[in-house]
């Protein structure tokens, strides 16, 4: 049977299809090869039409995880990703992966199916008002009742979903919808053009008002944020930096915006940001915040955060403009066009005083820095992310979970190119790596993959390793196994008195868990085992499962003490060993 | 402070969950909100009035945009804007014969406030009164400080509109050309084509 295609004339545009069908040809027509979801009875008239139509579906263990992939997939991809679940249980287990993309404005487009028309409100068995339970959490959603609807509002919501800032858009099929039959035409369907925006526009008096104070800044810093790869201008922050001399301070999601590599780069910014970036910031006398939104992990204590610094806030939602920090000008708008914008407009600087003292900051910090850090014969977490980053070239698709083996990544793993790191910033869900990464696989199925998460959050959603091994997938998995929670215990030592309440985790045998999915797996307990088993996996056909054995009680330093100033971070601690050792050569 | 928005929006279910959830997330209540028609078949026009602190007030303003069936938000205030309510207001006042003198009374009261009677029961007088909330109040006031008895209030809240020939740029850039027309017959709009209106104002991204 040939598959339905309506950008390749396959079917007939105009033929009476069925809603599911319809449903179907949208997505292919919207450019879709690969979605993520789970079948169940209030979407079955759809999965009954999928094998009409080329798209490759892909069966998770929990629908959370296929939010989660999707968001990987839009996020390794920049393309919209696809999840489906079905009504009730299906929908709601949707809502911690639509919240995790709504908090980091990843366009996905969720698409559940709900009851009949003709029982809504009923309290039918798997009925649940999912578009009112996800209002807060997407950008928009829809309930279609009408097979007629179906085509315009799933377009609709593709161009909801990247329009502006990007988010998760939810769109609700009921079964008589998808049953039902109306006309297709993918053409016909397509929406009105976006509402214009009436606050955007980078206006000639903001500009002049940005210019000047760049013309007349002595300690500029950009702070680079997540908005630059959205807005695919990498290259215009580049040449903005360098033709202004500009050193250039990264948030969590913008890691990899900008070269980590760029003798520019500073690093990452914040809470777990390294001591002269933060010190930059805080000596700053102008900030250009691009695309980023000041989220309290990257300004620790706001009264006191970059005094001295005027502050240019370029981004294209309104909303953020003086929503934490008070700035001096705001251009909103697509950052890129800004840029292009107004680099014409700039002379050249070439006065590197400024850069040459944010390096000499650095001085015997930098030395701390873990570059070669040697075998005391303890592992350490830092250790296996330094030695992973160098034996992959830093040309790896990471995706990381959420606590310290995060910080330790975003620290040591050092990001060159974009759409490289796949990590949940705003949320901070568990359990995201794992599918993130395998959704990222799916976009990315040439680049090299590892997902690396905590023995906690791994165990979140490990149920995915089997979705894994169904679509042999070639990931690599590093397990950060502390036997801890382990940015939890770190603040229970800072913070709580060292009562480590709960934090402390008995995991399974990983690499007996991954045998049991028909994955290969190794245990490492030694620095000089870490290298050896990154090449093996690496070498591995299919996914391969590395359980590395870290020290239990090992902090992420820098940290800025909740409440405390940018500035006032506590250094890593004189005892610790990697300091030490690194003393001591 | 009290803050006075007008929003246009669609007119659809579940429109109103969406701006009032915005407030709720915000954690600012609603003092209060009048939805009907606008000039527009498939708008709705929404005035809300909120207790918020100005910097809270900006971010309602923003947020409101941010919902996708909103199609223009704007803040007016009291001297740029004609402000005005509606109230139904029912008073006690029976047949019998000390009550007859409330009655006169209570017409006077009617004239002078410019309320009309438009219920007449044998135990209750009911008038309705428009204008702005404290001549509303006033009202109310006088009755309550005359010793009568209340039986019932009902206030639409604030409606707004701007003074002048004002009218939504965002409604002229989605293309209802008789009102663009119509600025343009005015000579409010500088002599540009109607396509460089909106160019300028909307410059398309990328």
């Amino acid at each position: 049977m040939p598959k339905m295609n309506p950008k390749k004339n396959t079917t007939n545009l105009n033929a009476q299809l069925t809603g599911s069908e319809i449903m179907w040809a949208t997505l292919v027509g919207e450019g879709v090869e690969t979605v993520f979801g789970y079948p169940g009875g209030a979407i079955l008239p759809a999965y009954d039409a999928l094998r009409k139509f080329p798209i490759h579906h892909v069966l998770v263990r929990h629908e959370q995880g296929a939010a989660h992939m999707a968001d990987g997939f839009a996020r390794a991809s920049g393309k919209v990703g696809v999840c489906i679940a079905t009504s009730g249980p299906g929908a709601t287990n949707l809502v911690t992966g639509i919240a995790t993309a709504m908090a980091d404005s990843i366009p996905i487009v969720c698409i559940t199916g709900q009851v009949s028309s003709k029982v809504l409100g009923s309290d039918a068995f798997q009925e649940i008002d999912i578009t009112g339970i996800t209002l807060p959490i997407t950008k928009h959603n829809f309930l279609v009742t009408r097979a007629e609807d179906i085509a315009p509002t799933l377009r609709k919501a593709f161009q909801l979903a990247q329009d502006g800032r990007p988010g998760p858009v939810l769109v609700d099929f009921t079964k008589d919808a998808q049953q039902a039959t109306a006309l297709f035409d993918f053409h016909a369907a397509k929406p009105a053009p976006a509402r214009p925006h009436p606050m955007l526009k980078a206006e000639t008096p903001e500009m002049l008002a940005a210019i000047e104070l760049l013309k007349t800044a002595k300690r500029p810093v950009i702070l680079a944020g997540h908005g630059i790869l959205q807005s695919n201008a990498m290259e215009q922050v580049r040449q903005f930096a360098e033709r202004q001399q500009i050193p250039v301070a990264s948030t969590l999601l913008g890691l990899g915006a900008f070269p980590a590599s760029h003798p520019l780069s500073l690093g990452m910014m914040g809470m777990h940001g390294e001591s002269w970036v933060n010190n930059a910031i805080q000596q700053a006398d102008l900030l250009l915040a691009f695309g980023m939104r000041f989220d309290d992990r990257v300004t620790g204590n706001l009264a006191s955060y970059a005094l001295n610094a005027k502050k240019i806030h370029i981004d294209i939602d309104p909303y953020e403009i003086n929503k934490v920090v008070k700035v001096d000008v705001a251009l909103i708008g697509d950052l890129r066009a800004v840029l292009n914008t107004l680099l014409p407009l700039l002379p050249k600087k070439s006065d590197a005083s400024w850069i040459r003292e944010v390096n000499a900051m650095k001085g015997d910090e930098s030395v701390r820095d873990i570059i070669n850090p040697p075998d005391n014969g303890h592992l350490y977490a830092a250790h296996v992310i330094n030695d992973l980053w160098r034996e992959t070239n830093g040309d790896a698709i990471i995706a990381t979970d959420v606590g310290q083996h995060q910080m330790w990544e975003a620290q040591y793993y050092k990001h060159d190119a974009p759409r490289t790191l796949v990590t949940s910033g705003g949320l901070g869900t568990m359990g995201f790596a794992l599918p993130a990464g395998i959704g990222a696989k799916m976009a990315a199925p040439n680049k090299d993959v590892w997902i690396i998460a905590g023995d906690g959050g791994f165990q979140m959603t490990a149920a995915e390793l089997s979705t894994a091994v169904q679509e042999n997938l070639d990931i690599n998995i590093a397990v950060i196994n502390n036997g801890f929670l382990g940015m939890v215990r770190q603040w229970q030592e800072a913070f709580y008195d060292k009562n480590y309440s709960c934090s402390p985790i008995l995991s399974p045998d990983f690499v007996k868990l991954a045998d049991a999915h028909g994955i290969k797996g190794l245990t490492v307990t030694k620095r000089s085992e870490v290298i050896p088993a990154v090449k093996a996996a690496r070498k591995h056909k299919g996914p391969f499962l590395i359980n590395f054995q870290v020290e239990k009680e090992d902090g992420v330093y820098p940290m800025i003490a909740p409440g405390a100033a940018l500035h006032e971070m506590v250094r890593r601690p004189k005892h610790d060993p990697l300091i030490e050792t690194s003393e001591d050569e | 402070m009290l803050h006075t928005f007008v929003a246009l929006v669609e007119d659809k279910p579940g429109v109103l969950t969406r701006v009032a959830s915005l407030f709720r997330r915000l954690n600012i209540n609603i003092v209060s909100l009048t939805v009907g028609h606008s000039e527009r078949e498939d708008t709705s026009r929404m005035t809300i009035v909120a207790e918020a602190p100005d910097h809270a007030a900006a971010r309602i303003r923003a947020a409101l945009y941010k919902l996708e069936i909103t199609r223009d938000v704007d803040e007016v205030e009291r001297n740029s804007a004609v402000i005005r309510e509606l109230a139904l207001i029912k008073v006690a006042a029976g047949p019998k014969p000390t009550r007859n003198e409330q009655r006169d009374h209570l017409f006077s009261l009617a004239e002078v406030f410019k309320a009309r009677i438009v219920d007449l029961a044998p135990e209750s007088v009911m008038m309705e009164l428009t204008g702005s909330a404290s001549k509303i109040e006033g009202l109310i006031q006088v009755l309550t400080e005359s010793g009568y008895e209340i039986l019932e209030i009902s206030r639409t809240g604030r409606m707004a509109m701007r003074r002048g020939h004002h009218t939504s740029r965002v409604m002229k850039a989605l293309g209802d050309v008789s009102k663009r027309k119509a600025a343009e017959d005015i000579g409010n709009v500088k002599k540009a084509k109607k396509s460089d209106l909106i160019a300028n104002e909307f410059p398309e991204k990328k």
